[in-house]
């Protein structure tokens, strides 16, 4: 196979030089999508779904009881159900009950339901594991709830977070690909657009693949500068 | 400056405090004894509120909470702002250094401005003789470096009344003596302090009045010199037996 596959190429010096030209006239609207939409559509659902997996594991944590059922509830229906049924439900299901949403917004949508519902257990027991002795600490200064949490709880909870929540914005910058079914134009849509002109998918998907796992890369290296930034006090 | 009022603090169906009354003048130096499980610990953390009474009312200056009664949420901050606490295994926040540890309260709770606080903070700290450890976070210092900047954490609140839960029992006995050293300043200074200690000595030379607990009850009550000496009670002397031997 391997024979065939170079054969392929020394035999025939006319599609090497076609799939050079391709790949690098394909470089710059992958990576534009990449950078435009896929890594935009990440951060901005990162954010949001952290707000709500804080919010969450909040709720489950209160003790109230609506409030601890309606978070087991949203956990269970968001992690029990694939996320591409869920952007399809969003994107082309809504609309039939008069709610029409973008793409982009829509796999907003999406990614930080399924971010807030998965990140919640990971906030949830980053907090439980900050030592009762803190809050009461900040309790006996006075603090209200809010203020011990923000001030005392919280940043303790998020340097245990790091390595978990890093994994799940690794894992949702892939997952963005997702999005490309609902016409976001994001960098793997971009691919398939150029695959369905150049008939080359091997060569397209494969740089696509590549350009993830640059980003990735970039970014396994900025959670060890926040791990070493956070690590000074510990 | 404290009246307490027959308090009773149950837990699921253990009575941990069986009606205990007590009031400490300002100024004076209380400290409590007592063996394991007889409350002593828990009666301090009612003063504060860390544990809430079942019934009973707890009075510190200005501010009283009848526990018998439902309790107003926004009293409860307001009955801790009266009061300073430090902790057995010190609680210090430990991704906050000294100086930050000792202004967190006096800029979020009471929304002191930064360099005032800041400064009060430094001062503070030298005061307990960590001038020099302004900037080391937690993790950096002794343990009794760590109980002395939470005694500092405490003290920046302006408290009325200062509450110490065992400050030295975590501490390895060559770092027991600095604690003791400040806390007798404190109360040199006429800070009103109730102290949980089985420090012995601590409590005969700074103390005004020693407690002995028992069962969730005050068995005992009297001037270190007296208690010490001729206990009056037949658990007491047991007690203390106990200590000497």
């Amino acid at each position: 196979m391997v024979q065939m596959f170079l054969s392929n190429f020394f035999d025939n010096p006319e599609r090497l030089n076609r799939w050079i030209d391709i790949a690098q006239s394909s470089f710059l609207p992958l990576l534009k999508g990449a950078l435009l939409y896929s890594l935009t559509l990440a951060i901005v659902s990162f954010f949001f779904g952290l707000i709500l997996a804080v919010l969450t594991a909040l709720a489950r944590l209160s003790g109230i009881k609506p409030l601890v059922g309606l978070a087991r509830f949203y956990v269970s229906l968001i992690r029990g159900t694939p996320l591409l049924v869920q952007l399809f439900i969003i994107f082309f299901g809504l609309p039939s009950v008069g709610i029409m949403i973008d793409p982009f917004p829509s796999a907003v949508i999406g990614f930080s339901l399924s971010v807030g519902a998965y990140s919640s257990e990971v906030v949830r027991a980053a907090i439980l594991s900050i030592h009762k002795g803190q809050w009461e600490a900040a309790y006996s200064l006075g603090m209200t709830y809010w203020q011990a949490l923000r001030r005392v709880v919280l940043p303790q909870a998020a340097r245990v977070s790091v390595p978990p929540l890093s994994n799940s914005f690794i894992s949702l910058v892939k997952d963005t690909s997702l999005a490309a079914a609902i016409l976001v134009p994001e960098m793997f849509r971009k691919a398939q657009e150029i695959v369905a002109s150049t008939y080359e998918p091997l060569l397209v998907y494969s740089e696509a693949a590549l350009i993830y796992w640059m980003i990735c890369f970039v970014l396994s290296f900025i959670q060890d500068r926040i791990e070493n930034k956070l690590d000074r006090y510990v | 400056m404290i009246t307490i009022t027959d308090l009773h603090k149950q837990f699921h169906n253990l009575q941990v405090l069986k009606g205990i009354s007590l009031t400490v003048e300002k100024g004076k130096v209380v400290v409590i004894i007592g063996p394991s499980g007889s409350g002593k610990t828990t009666l301090l953390r009612c003063l504060n509120a860390l544990e809430v009474p079942t019934s009973g009312s707890v009075q510190i200056g200005e501010v009283k909470l009848d526990f018998s009664q439902k309790v107003d949420r926004s009293s409860i901050p307001r009955l801790r702002k009266q009061t300073g606490m430090v902790f057995q295994s010190y609680n210090l926040f430990p991704h906050m250094t000294a100086l930050e540890n000792v202004m967190e309260g006096p800029v979020t709770v009471k929304k002191a401005d930064k360099d005032s606080a800041r400064a009060k903070a430094a001062k503070l700290l030298s005061k307990v003789g960590l001038g020099d450890k302004l900037d080391h976070y937690p993790a950096q210092l002794s343990g009794g470096q760590q109980q002395r900047v939470g005694i500092a954490r405490a003290l920046a609140m302006d408290p009325q009344v200062m509450l110490f839960d065992e400050p030295t029992s975590a501490l390895d006995p060559e770092l027991v003596g600095e604690v003791l050293k400040v806390m007798k300043e404190l109360a040199q200074e006429g800070m009103t302090m109730v102290v949980v200690t089985h420090e012995m000595g601590f409590a005969r030379e700074v103390a005004d009045e020693v407690i002995f607990m028992d069962q969730g009850v005050i068995v005992e009550r009297d001037t270190p010199a007296k208690l010490f000496a001729q206990p009056r009670e037949e658990r007491t002397r047991q007690f203390l037996q106990h200590l000497k031997a």
